[in-house]
This record gives C-alpha cells, structure tokens and sequence, in this order.
C-alpha cells in the first residue's frame, strides 16, 4: 500500500511531534493560572465582619507549616499530571482529587482563622483559591471532554457533583466558611429564591413553548410570514432586560389597575408577572427559529411519503415531522432554558424574586459573600439544565441517526 | 382496472396537465414515460390525490376515486417516490407496518406481513426487521420502499421514478424483481421514469407525454413500429428501433421447434428468457448461423437463426 519512502519518513515525522506533544499546552496554561493563584493572589481573606474589606492571606499565613507543604505538593502533583499525561481518566482523577484537596485547605483555613463561637468574624475564599478552583475546573472538564462520555455518564457525573458538594455543605466541615454561613443566615429565603428561580425559568419557557411551536410550524408552512415573524421576535431580543422589564411595568400595572380579575389573578405592574411575560417574550425567538430549522431538516421524499401512504396532515406532523425535528427544537429550548436562568436574577430588580434577590441585596450591602450566595446557585443551576438537556438531546439524536 | 377522463390540472394559466384520459388495464405494468415538467409525476399523484385535480376524475375499479377523502383513499393505494422518503426515525419492519396501522390492522397480522413481505424482496427479516434505514444500501433502501408500500395488499401501486436514485447495475436487477413481484401479486402498477429503455423494459403498455399530454398510449412494439407522433419516434430512437423492436422478444418466444432428432444445431446455447437483441449480438460475436434456445433446467427448447432474428426486427 504505502511506498518504501513513506515507512521510512514516519517514524522520524513521530518523533518530531512526540516532543512537542510531550507538554500539553492547555496543561501548561493552566499550570501557570494555577502558580498565579497560589503565589500572587491570595487564598483567603479574612474579616472582622461580613461588611468590612478583608485581609489578605495566603496558604502557608494560615495552615501548619506540614499542611500548607502538603497542599503545595499536591498540587505540583495534579500540575506534573496535567503537564505530561494525555490519559483521560488520569487527568479527571488527579482534577478531583486536586478540587478536594483544595476545598480541604479551605475548611481547614476557616477553622483555623476563625475563634471557637463566633459567628461575626468571616473567612471568604480569596483571589488566588477562586483562580485555582477555576483551573482545577477546567482541568476536569477538559478531561471528560477527552474520554467522550455518552450522555448517560454525563448525567451520572452531575448528580455525583451535586450530591458531593451537598454534602459537603451539610457535613458541617465548611461552616466556618463565609458563603455557607451566609446562607445558614438565609437557610429559608434560600429555599423560597431556588423555587422562585426555577418556576419563574421553567414557567416562561412553558408558555413559550405552548406559543412558539404553532408560530415554528406556521412559518415552516407558510414561509411568507417567516421574515415579518422573526425580525419581530429579533427586535425583542435586542431589548436589554432591565429595559423590557421596565416597558412591561406600565401597562402590566394599567391592566391590574383597571381589570380586576387580573389583579386577583396576582398580574401586577412589578413582581413575577412583567418577569414571567418578559422571559416568554425572550424565549419565543430561540424556539421559533430552531422550530423552523428542525422543520426543514426533514427530508421532503420523507413527507411526501407519509402523506402518500395516507398518513393524514396532523399524524404527518405530530408522528414524523416533530419527531424528526425533535432534536433541533430541543436544541432551541435549552438555550432558552439556560438563558432564563440566568435573566431571572435580573428579574428580582422588580422583585420577581428568585436568586437575583440576594444578588442585589448583596451589592446593596456591599456584602460579597451574600452576592456569590445568588450567583454560584444561579451558575450551578444553568449548568446543571444544560448538561441535562444535551444529554436527552444526544440520546434522541443517535436514536434517529 | 383504473379509468381516468379528461383529468386536468391547471397552475394558474398553465396546464400541467391537460384533459388526459386513459385506461389501465388490471394486473399490468403501465409506464407514463416523458422529460421532465411534461406532467407524468403530476398526472400520478392526481390517481392517489396527493394533487387534486382541476377538473376531470379518476375511477379505479368502477369507483370515483373523488367519493372518499383523500388520506383513507390513499391508504389502499401503494405509493413509492424516488429517494423512497422511508422514516429514518423508525427501523424497516416498522415502516413496512407502516399502513396496516393506519389501517388498524391486529399486530398478530402485521407482524407475519411483514416478514412475508421482507423475503419476498429477498431480504432476511431476521437480518433487516431491526435495522435502521441509514443502516442499508440504496437497493436495499429501495426494497424496503417497495415493501411498505405493498404492505397492506393494495390493488394499486404507483411509483414516482422509482429505481432513479439507483446506479445503473442494481437498477436492472431492481427492475427484473418489480417484473417478478408484479407476476407474484398481481398488483396493477403504474410507474413513472423519464427513462425511455426502463420504460420498453418494464411497461406491458407506456404512455408517452409531453406538455401536459399523453401522445400516445400503447404496447411498447407498436410505439417502435407505428409511432403516432415526431416526438414519439424521436424518444422511441429512429437510429436504434430495429433494435430496440427486438429487445421486446425474448428467445423462448421467438423460438423455431428443434427439429425431431436434432439435438444441438452447434450454436451457441441461449436461455429461453434473453431477448432476441441479446440473442442477435451473442450469434453475431460467435460468428455463428444459429443458436440452441434452453430451458432454465438446461433442456434444448428451441433453435433461434439470424434469418429468424433479423425477419422480426422489421418493421411490420
């Protein structure tokens, strides 16, 4: 097959490509992000109270001399291995075992920092453990990105996440740790913004799905009114939230002023109505246009084959064009999905209620700790619906091809 | 039996097709053969009323294919389109299952059905119930095509160009098992192709169309022999019609009676079912005067001449 010259020539080519595949460049970024964090910012910083700015201090300030060697070895340990081995699995071994034994320094300078019984002294994570958690993160993303779970391994990895870190914020180690005690204070509201959160982002993408399917498959059969359609829906995407939430208050409040059924219905011009309407308005565009998209997939001989064989319009649509668009439109409901977690903190500017609560009560008290108590769930929960929908996403794809 | 009367169909001012009638006899293979945009897929799918027509109608065994709505009409009507247009969401049993659902057939008579249908398309249905439609080749595709849309035993089958998306070699093969599942079923077809050898091959009548119109309507020797229009003779090749008049025998039909005690007459030996063309250019190659026609079992039938040949390429 392959001439004389080429056999010769290969293993020299290997050799050339050996070495410089010997460091992994994203392994040696990641290795200088993590030296940043760990010399030049620092790990903890420590406070009188939850208002006044901290204190900087770094591992070796805070842990026994033993502990702090102990950490610094082991993260040369998780670096050599990020550096130098392309194996999958070993590298998401030595990422996690790098996240605990980071979030293990944590606890410990918390405890260390903080007197026996005091509630108001506070330990928050600093510059140089968020630097390191970010790069022992993206180490641990990128090495099940390497080793191709399916989808069901994808899930099972998540949930092993969430239960780990529940745990290990019940177990009772991190207390001490300004975030956790933080939301000890706020344990009930916290329950109330998680429901708010995912009721408000799960129950606009529902009145948008009800609404934008039709509007996907009457654009899909009557491309006429595609481009009117769609240039609407993109002009309300180019409104910034805050804006639309704002435009929304006038006549929502109007309405309930002058109806009463839907002031008794709880429609008011602030709260989670204006929220909920404006989420759905967002939604509708991502849904229609990938309605559209996945319509078009569909091979026309598919059809045309279905009606030919007397499949009526409506079993043509429901059991063959849908299903086969499936996917695509799924596609358009995660990004949707995704989005509106994220839009729903800023929904609680006109007390839609929901993580943002904390957020901008946070900022308001210029108490950090209490904005990450908004945002890290937010980020948390996104993550968690996009890794859920791919998967369904993925396991509906390869049953259809 | 299918009769259709001046059926029409106008898009705007212009007549796809235009006050066509004909008759399609029962049990036979009729080809409407013509370039593309001279109305032979719209005139097809006016039969199953994918199209409604203009004016016009359509009665198939006596009755007005008008009378019912179109989906239940459709249902008793077989239908294969080129590309085959299976459900790639579904494995081949279940597309072949297809409209016996429609239908609401008892699953313990699809499901026999089904695999009746997969071997009589000379496909395992141990090996091909599960598999998925990109799972198979173009001819298999096809198979599976043809195979639904027999599945609920229609009297009718209709097909859109149907071995177009097929190369050349396993198109032949496909057209010679149509040939042998239309002698098997007994299904009236009526097939599409712009195709004008596929046409003469498969067609026990062929309609030739252009401009919305059938030009002419009959057994394919007499569209070589006596074509009724310019067009028709240019299609049917005035260079090749000798030939192509003796690609419509075969040997076994042509056969002379062996003489009592003749055993072989030296020739080459030619099967009972290749045509006279084969037949010619086999004698011609072997620079021989006569062939010995056998049986599919290899006993002596017949014996074939060049005079014989070249007396039934003339025209009559």
């Amino acid at each position: 097959m392959s001439s004389p010259g080429l056999l010769m020539r290969r293993p020299a080519a290997a050799r050339h490509t050996a070495v410089l595949a010997g460091i992994d460049r994203l392994g040696a970024l990641l290795t200088l992000l993590g030296a940043a964090g760990l010399f030049l910012l620092p790990f903890v910083l420590f406070k009188a109270n939850r208002i006044v700015p901290g204190d900087s201090r770094s591992v070796a300030q805070v842990l026994p001399l033993w502990a702090s060697l102990g950490f610094e070895a082991m993260l040369a340990a998780v670096a050599a291995v990020a550096l130098l081995i392309a194996n999958g699995p070993l590298r998401l071994a030595a990422a996690l075992g790098g996240i605990v034994g980071l979030a293990m320094a944590l606890a410990a300078a918390a405890n260390a920092l903080t007197p026996p019984h005091n509630i108001i002294v506070r330990v928050a994570p600093g510059g140089g453990f968020w630097l390191l958690a970010a790069a022992l993160g993206l180490l641990a993303t990128d090495a099940i990105t390497r080793m191709r779970p399916g989808p069901g391994v994808r899930v099972l990895l998540l949930g092993l996440f969430l239960g780990a870190a529940g745990l290990a914020l019940t177990h009772g180690t991190f207390d001490n740790v300004s975030i956790v005690r933080e939301y000890s204070l706020h344990a009930s509201a916290f329950a109330l913004a998680a429901r708010q959160q995912v009721l408000l982002s799960v129950g606009s993408l529902g009145a948008a799905v009800i609404v934008a399917l039709p509007l996907g498959i009457l654009c899909h059969r009557a491309p006429r009114l595609k481009p009117g359609l769609l240039g609407a829906l993109n002009v309300i995407q180019t409104v910034p939230s805050i804006a639309l939430f704002g435009i929304l208050m006038a006549p929502l409040g109007a309405l309930a002023a002058h109806v009463p059924l839907a002031a008794a219905v709880g429609i008011r011009g602030i709260g989670a109505a204006p929220a909920v309407l404006a989420l759905f308005l967002y939604s509708l565009l991502p849904i229609v246009a990938n309605t559209v998209a996945g319509l078009k997939r569909v091979s026309p001989a598919t059809v045309e084959a279905a009606l030919g064989m007397g499949m009526t319009r409506w079993q043509t649509l429901t059991s063959v064009e849908l299903l086969l668009a499936l996917p695509v439109i799924l596609t358009g409901i995660r990004i949707v999905l995704v989005q509106n977690i994220g839009l729903v903190t800023i929904a609680a500017l006109i007390g839609g209620g929901g993580f943002g609560t904390f957020i901008f009560q946070g900022i308001g008290e210029m108490a950090t700790d209490l904005v990450l108590l908004g945002a890290i769930p937010t980020v948390v929960l996104a993550f968690s619906a996009a890794v859920l929908l791919d998967a369904l996403i993925e396991v509906l794809d390869r049953a259809r091809q | 039996m299918i009769v259709i009367e001046s059926l029409t169909k106008h898009y705007g001012p212009i007549a796809a097709v235009d006050g066509v009638s004909m008759t399609i006899e029962r049990d036979s293979i009729t080809v409407i053969v013509g370039t593309s945009g001279s109305g032979k897929s719209t005139l097809l799918r006016m039969i199953n009323r994918l199209i409604e027509p203009t004016s016009g109608r359509v009665l198939i065994d006596g009755r007005d294919t008008a009378s019912e709505s179109g989906h239940r009409l459709r249902r008793h009507i077989g239908y294969v389109i080129q590309g085959y247009g299976l459900f790639p969401h579904r494995t081949v049993a279940h597309n072949i299952a297809t409209v016996p659902r429609l239908l609401g057939w008892d699953e313990n008579r699809i499901r026999p059905r089904v695999a009746q249908l997969l071997e009589a398309l000379q496909l395992d249905p141990a090996v091909y119930s599960g598999k998925y439609p990109h799972q198979l080749s173009g001819g298999e595709q096809q198979r599976v095509g043809v195979a639904r849309a027999l599945a609920a035993e229609p009297a009718v089958l209709l097909m859109d160009e149907p071995f177009g998306a097929l190369d050349p070699i396993i198109r032949e093969k496909a057209q010679d098992d149509l040939l042998e599942i239309q002698r098997k079923f007994g299904t009236t077809m009526v097939v599409v192709t712009h195709d004008i050898d596929e046409a003469f091959r498969l067609g026990d009548r062929v309609a030739v169309m252009s401009a919305g119109r059938v030009l002419q309507y009959d057994r394919p020797e007499v569209l070589v022999t006596h074509p009724a229009d310019p067009l028709v003779a240019r299609m049917t090749g005035s260079a090749e019609r000798a030939m192509r008049l003796l690609s419509l025998t075969t040997a076994g039909e042509a056969a002379l009676p062996l003489t009592p005690g003749e055993a072989g007459t030296g020739g080459p030996a030619v099967p009972a079912s290749a045509s006279l063309r084969v037949v010619l250019s086999e004698l011609l190659w072997h620079g021989s005067e006569s062939a010995t026609v056998i049986d599919g079992d290899g006993t002596p039938r017949g014996r074939l001449t060049v005079a014989a040949i070249l007396a039934r390429a003339r025209a009559r």
